[in-house]
């Protein structure tokens, strides 16, 4: 199983970024590190390219969006480092209503859809990024769709009262 | 003088510009397989450039998993890769009983591994079938489908569908496999490999197909990797990655089996690949027979977990508790605990996780899923490019890029 521990992880994180870092947890087995927004895309770059840590697959990036938190809007990004087979979360908020981030394409050319999606459901943008626009969705759907507020049942529906129903 | 390749103008002389064609590969194109898009800029036969555009079939599954209990989520999995449905609906409940901590016995996890294994078989029945019939061999693909339809009846003999399986429940299975989905297992076990030897007669050395795909949308292993390929696609690239080996889940580790390799990652090494890991599923099936002879449990199907696992049928109509306990699980009442969870199987075309957010509450409050062929698609357009259209068909039936899957 992993053979990288989030104690080595941390510290190197640490001794290079410092108060960037927020925090490092195991969540469910699964190391988490929250770090500062302005500095994830350089955490990252470190992460893939230091030969100790080896983070060179990345599996998955996706938005997230806790309406009710200080920093409600963020990303997840998940990379695998194989040899190791250890994976690694890192998230990182911010509390601006339309945040940018940097784009991850030129580390990993895999993230340009998924940057995409991101953006097509939670309008966070990328900075950098080659061909920024909705994937998923067409184009002239106005408001973005994975946020919280977004209505999943036409709102002005009458007939139907579902708050017994789901969430 | 060196002739020049350029139309000249009749009346100045004038050298033309090249002129490009545009053609529309899609969205409905029967040599697709789905609904994709795909604007080509074509020089003569050769593509310039691809322009894939997807989302035809998009149905907001995420959103729609944020009003929905637990349960009620797997068969909106079912829906992802349609040709290996069990594989994502038994992805689904292993992430809600990670999350909820839900122990399974051993026996269930064998025979969920019988069913992924069936369905893994499914998938790569259809996937290398069709890349027979994308280079013109249709007798391959009418042979072999007759043991795609004979798993078919082996999961209805399971649980009653076909297509949407809907398989399982969360806490093991909604019941015990019968004596007759026993005795389809065996047969399958006795014939299909007959079968399957059949149609690597027809193709595997076949000079005709081996022309058409070896060299045929390779890839590397580095731009897989950079492109985050998992499954048989990254494995035909030479990079021996699979969840069943470097995270097990479901007993995988007790399992004896091979992770079949390619070296150029091009169609023929795809193919390849998928064949033989077919053959390893069928021995895996047989060993988890033999484990499950060796176990001295022969009647569990499911965990203890009535906060999860619906009751009885005869206690739902004719007691009040099992009634109440019916109704709270349906409607989602359960309690859950706070937490996120990321789960992945190996699905039928590559790593299927899914990053569950759990508040506590009735349904997810994130979930977010990583569907391998919406992650690999995106390198069509590099691995087409300068190909003939007709390669540029079979490179994508060889990547088994799956719309349902693609577009979530």
């Amino acid at each position: 199983m992993s053979t990288l521990h989030l104690e080595l992880i941390e510290t190197r994180l640490k001794e290079h970024f410092g108060e960037a870092v927020y925090s490092a947890e195991l969540l469910y087995d699964f190391p988490v590190v929250t770090v500062e927004k302005d500095k994830l895309h350089e955490i990252l770059k470190f992460l893939k390219e230091d030969p100790e840590l080896n983070f060179h697959f990345l599996t998955t990036l996706c938005g997230l969006h806790y309406p009710e938190a200080g920093l409600p809007y963020g990303i997840m990004v998940q990379l695998h480092n194989m040899p190791a087979n250890t994976r690694l979360r890192i998230k990182s908020f911010t509390s601006d209503k339309e945040p940018v981030f940097h784009t991850l394409t030129a580390l990993w050319p895999s993230a340009n859809w998924m940057e995409r999606e991101t953006y097509d459901f939670f309008g966070y943008r990328f900075s950098g990024h080659p061909d920024l626009r909705r994937i998923l969705n067409m184009d002239s759907l106005e408001g973005w769709p994975m946020r919280k507020e977004y209505p999943l049942e036409d709102p002005f529906r009458k007939d139907k009262d579902d708050k017994m129903f789901g969430r | 003088m060196a002739s020049n390749p350029l139309p000249a103008d009749k009346n100045t002389g004038a050298l033309q510009a090249k002129e490009y064609t545009t053609l529309n590969l899609g969205p409905t194109h029967p040599a697709t397989h789905g609904i994709f898009q795909n604007v080509l800029k074509m020089d003569g036969e050769l593509i310039v450039s691809a322009e894939p555009t997807i989302g035809y079939i998009h149905r907001a599954f995420e959103k729609l998993a944020e009003r929905r209990p637990f349960n009620q989520i797997t068969p909106i999995t079912d829906r992802l890769n349609y040709c290996s449905s069990p594989i994502n609906n038994m992805g689904w409940h292993m992430t809600v009983e990670k999350l909820a901590g839900i122990e399974i016995p051993k026996r269930v996890q064998y025979l969920r591994v019988i069913i992924m294994e069936l369905a893994r078989i499914a998938d790569h029945i259809i996937c290398n079938s069709v890349i027979g019939v994308d280079s013109g061999a249709m007798t391959g693909f009418l042979y072999v489908f007759q043991w795609r339809e004979f798993i078919y009846e082996i999961y209805e003999e399971l649980c009653g569908a076909r297509l949407t399986t809907n398989i399982g429940r969360i806490g093991g299975l909604e019941r015990d496999f019968s004596a007759k989905a026993w005795e389809k297992i065996h047969h399958l076990l006795k014939e299909f490999p007959e079968g399957l030897r059949e149609f690597e007669n027809l193709l595997v050395r076949n000079r005709i197909f081996m022309d058409r795909t070896i060299q045929c949308g390779p890839i590397s292993a580095e731009r897989a990797l950079a492109y985050s390929f998992t499954g048989p696609n990254l494995r035909a690239a030479g990079v021996d990655y699979d969840v069943r080996v470097m995270s097990p889940y479901s007993s995988y580790e007790d399992f004896d089996f091979m992770i079949p390799l390619g070296t150029n990652g091009d169609t023929y090494d795809r193919f390849m690949v998928r064949e033989r890991e077919m053959w390893e599923s069928l021995s895996i099936i047989r060993q988890a027979i033999e484990k499950l002879d060796k176990l001295d449990d022969k009647t569990t199907y499911h965990a203890e977990v009535p906060e999860f696992y619906l009751p009885p049928k005869d206690e739902v109509y004719n007691t009040m508790e099992g009634l109440i306990w019916h109704f709270k699980i349906v409607m989602g009442e359960t309690s859950i605990p706070k937490g996120e969870v990321y789960h992945c199987v190996e699905g039928g075309n590559g790593e299927l996780g899914y990053y569950l957010i759990s508040d506590g509450g009735r349904t997810p409050y994130r979930l977010h899923m990583r569907r391998p062929c919406f992650i690999y698609y995106q390198a069509y357009p590099e691995m087409i490019k300068g190909s003939m259209l007709s390669d540029a068909i079979l490179t994508m039936s060889s990547m088994n890029v799956i719309a349902g899957e693609l577009d979530a």
